[in-house]
């Protein structure tokens, strides 16, 4: 029982730092259907500039993370507002092409700057924990799912009472009406790559937080979250958020209790099968919505 | 369909020329290079008729390569059998594949179908990584050399015709540019029969097709089976050519490679697989000899670093600035001389290649 409370928590705390990297897919795709594969480069970005501004320059590690999500912001707002405005109306899979394009040149350039090597995170957190009732509670774990919620909260509190929010979620509807009633269709896309960045280091932060470490390889964790968004349906910010944590919970679970035939490393796998079992009897995801088809 | 003029001819005549030519042009690793380009652009063939044709986006292309590969090493090695039937095997087992997977495309589309193959591409990794006496496990395992009849393709083998003489490398690259002129022109000769037509529509609108009397499921599964069996017979040939490979080769991110080989070269075109596998497979290594760059182990960063980079940066400056690709580019290339040499105005026409 201890076991399986332990490997709960954990794979809650895992699925709230996948709920961050699926929302931060999701806000994208909602607005104008780009499935943006650069994702994953953003949070490797976001870990490594919290982790240089924390560890080399030296600054309290709080204005670290807000500083890099601010540049993150600006970085994401800009690549759209420069490159992917021009790219309007391409077909989706052009503009995919675009982000896997970027995302493999900042990968590299993450590399060029700072080495192959893991670095330090410079978290105030690092591998201490604390127990309760036998399960070992990591700091860092925690705070994951208390960042996750308020950043979700923050979200949604955005789409749901702001400007921005119902003209995002009206572009969602119907961009060309939302353009023909004065709504700057533009600049709501920027900001939704921009709020995709800031999401994008949160989820950085937390999956570079203990055990794990800023390294190249952290971005490929983004590739995971793709079972989480498809799960919940690209265009449903709550269903990434469910779909994230369940994703988390099916891996941490399946590393614990799969059984020997499935190999080495099945967790790694196994949400992938979720997925693709979910997507054969729900086409668009558990909540997200199947396009209207006119003849 | 578009009748073949002579100016077509004189420059198909010379491509295919120039090809045959090449390896008595080129250096070693040049000619590697090369071999690679070709082979590659047999899969890029493959996966054009899926996503440029028929308009799925598959990002599996990587597992059927793998089935390929593993199912030519198994018969050609493991069972000591002739090329002749291992490579032909390679494709119809990885057709067989392609079969399976593909219905999921009557469930799933788009970019959603895109993350479902994604999947298989990370389920197939699992099972290459623990099906041992398939593929040797995490530690890889050896790939045969092709042996044709009297052709011996195992490195450091020549074939002497005369005063002409054909490494090993040049042998492998003459099998694959048979092969992909074989795939070229079957893909060819597709798009404008009746299976081709429907995989178009099918592109084009998919309710409008079914309502036209398309079997959509049908269309789509042939569509999937096509792709996967020329993945197939690359991933053979791919295998055999590299002599050894372990089974984290065939990851996401060789998929992702003919994905952007194919739109690079231009979706739903003859020459765009081609023209896309030369930029994708034939970019790194020329990157890295770029004279710019600090020689290897000089400086801290390290060439191939900066040149995926550039590479990267290639991808997205290319396709904002031409969305159509290599072919379009042509294309814009053409309108603009064309509207040079008339003087009354000529709207931009571009030809039917370039939009079907």
């Amino acid at each position: 029982m201890t076991e399986f409370l332990q490997l709960a928590f954990q794979g809650f705390s895992l699925g709230c730092t996948y709920a961050l990297i699926g929302l931060g897919f999701v806000v994208i795709f909602r607005a104008s259907n780009v499935l943006n594969f650069a994702q994953g480069a953003m949070l490797l970005v976001g870990a490594y500039l919290i982790s240089w501004l924390a560890v080399d320059v030296g600054v309290p590690f709080l204005v670290a993370v807000l500083v890099a999500a601010s540049l993150l912001t600006l970085g994401g707002a800009g690549f759209q507002a420069v490159v992917l405005r021009r790219v309007t109306g391409q077909p989706p899979f052009v503009i995919a092409m675009i982000t896997i394009g970027a995302g493999i040149a900042l990968v590299a350039g993450v590399e060029a700057i700072w080495g192959p090597e893991q670095r330090l995170l410079g978290d105030p957190w690092g591998s201490s924990s604390f127990q309760v009732g036998g399960v070992t509670i990591g700091w860092v774990k925690l705070w994951g799912i208390v960042v996750t919620a308020v950043a979700v909260a923050g979200y949604f509190a955005f789409d749901r009472y702001t400007r921005s929010g119902l003209a995002i979620r009206a572009i969602a509807g119907d961009e060309e009406a939302t353009l023909s009633v004065g709504v700057p269709v533009r600049r709501m896309h920027a900001i939704t790559w921009g709020l995709a960045g800031a999401l994008a280091t949160l989820g950085g932060l937390f999956l570079a937080g203990f055990p794990g470490a800023p390294q190249p390889t952290l971005g490929d964790a983004a590739l995971r979250a793709f079972p989480a968004i498809v799960l919940g349906g690209l265009t449903s910010p709550v269903g990434a958020v469910i779909g994230g944590v369940v994703i988390g919970i099916v891996e941490v679970m399946t590393s614990g209790y799969a059984p020997d035939w499935t190999g080495a490393n099945f967790y790694a796998v196994a949400p992938y099968i979720v997925m693709i079992a979910v997507l054969l009897v729900r086409p668009y995801g558990l909540l997200g919505r199947a396009p209207a088809e006119r003849l | 369909m578009r009748a073949f003029d002579s100016r077509r001819l004189a420059l198909l005549a010379g491509l295919v020329t120039l090809a045959v030519v090449l390896p008595f042009m080129l250096s070693g690793s040049t000619l590697t290079t090369a071999t690679f380009v070709v082979i590659g652009a047999i899969a890029a063939t493959g996966l054009n008729v899926l996503t440029g044709y028929c308009g799925q986006i598959s990002l599996g292309h990587a597992f059927f390569l793998a089935v390929g590969a593993y199912t030519g090493a198994k018969l050609g090695q493991d069972k000591d059998l002739s090329a002749l039937i291992w490579i032909p095997a390679a494709g119809l087992i990885a057709a067989v594949f392609g079969a399976i997977v593909g219905p999921m495309a009557l469930r799933v589309k788009g970019l959603y179908l895109a993350i479902i193959t994604l999947g298989v591409v990370f389920i197939g990794q699992h099972v290459w990584a623990n099906a041992d006496g398939l593929t040797g496990g995490p530690q890889g395992r050896t790939f045969p050399a092709v042996q044709l009849g009297g052709f011996d393709f195992s490195p450091g083998k020549q074939l002497v015709v005369g005063s002409v003489t054909i490494d090993s490398t040049g042998l492998y690259y003459y099998l694959a540019l048979l092969l992909l002129a074989g795939a070229t022109l079957f893909a060819y000769s597709l798009r404008g029969s009746r299976g081709g037509r429907a995989m178009i529509a099918v592109r084009e609108r998919e309710a409008a097709a079914l309502v036209m009397g398309v079997d959509v499921g049908r269309t789509k599964v042939a569509a999937f089976v096509i792709s996967a069996a020329l993945a197939g017979v690359s991933g053979a040939l791919y295998g055999s050519f590299l002599s050894f490979a372990q089974p984290e080769q065939w990851s996401l991110l060789l998929s992702i490679q003919y994905i952007a080989a194919i739109i690079i070269g231009g979706l739903g075109t003859t020459a765009g697989p081609l023209l896309g596998s030369i930029v994708i497979f034939a970019l790194p290594s020329l990157l890295k000899s770029l004279p710019f760059l600090p020689e290897e182990g000089t400086g801290g960063v390290s060439v191939g670093t900066l040149s995926t980079i550039v590479y990267g940066l290639l991808i997205v400056a290319f396709l904002v600035a031409e969305p159509r690709g290599l072919v379009g580019l042509g294309a814009r290339a053409r309108t603009l001389v064309k509207n040079r040499t008339r003087t009354s105005p000529v709207s931009p026409h571009l030809p039917e290649e370039a939009l079907t």
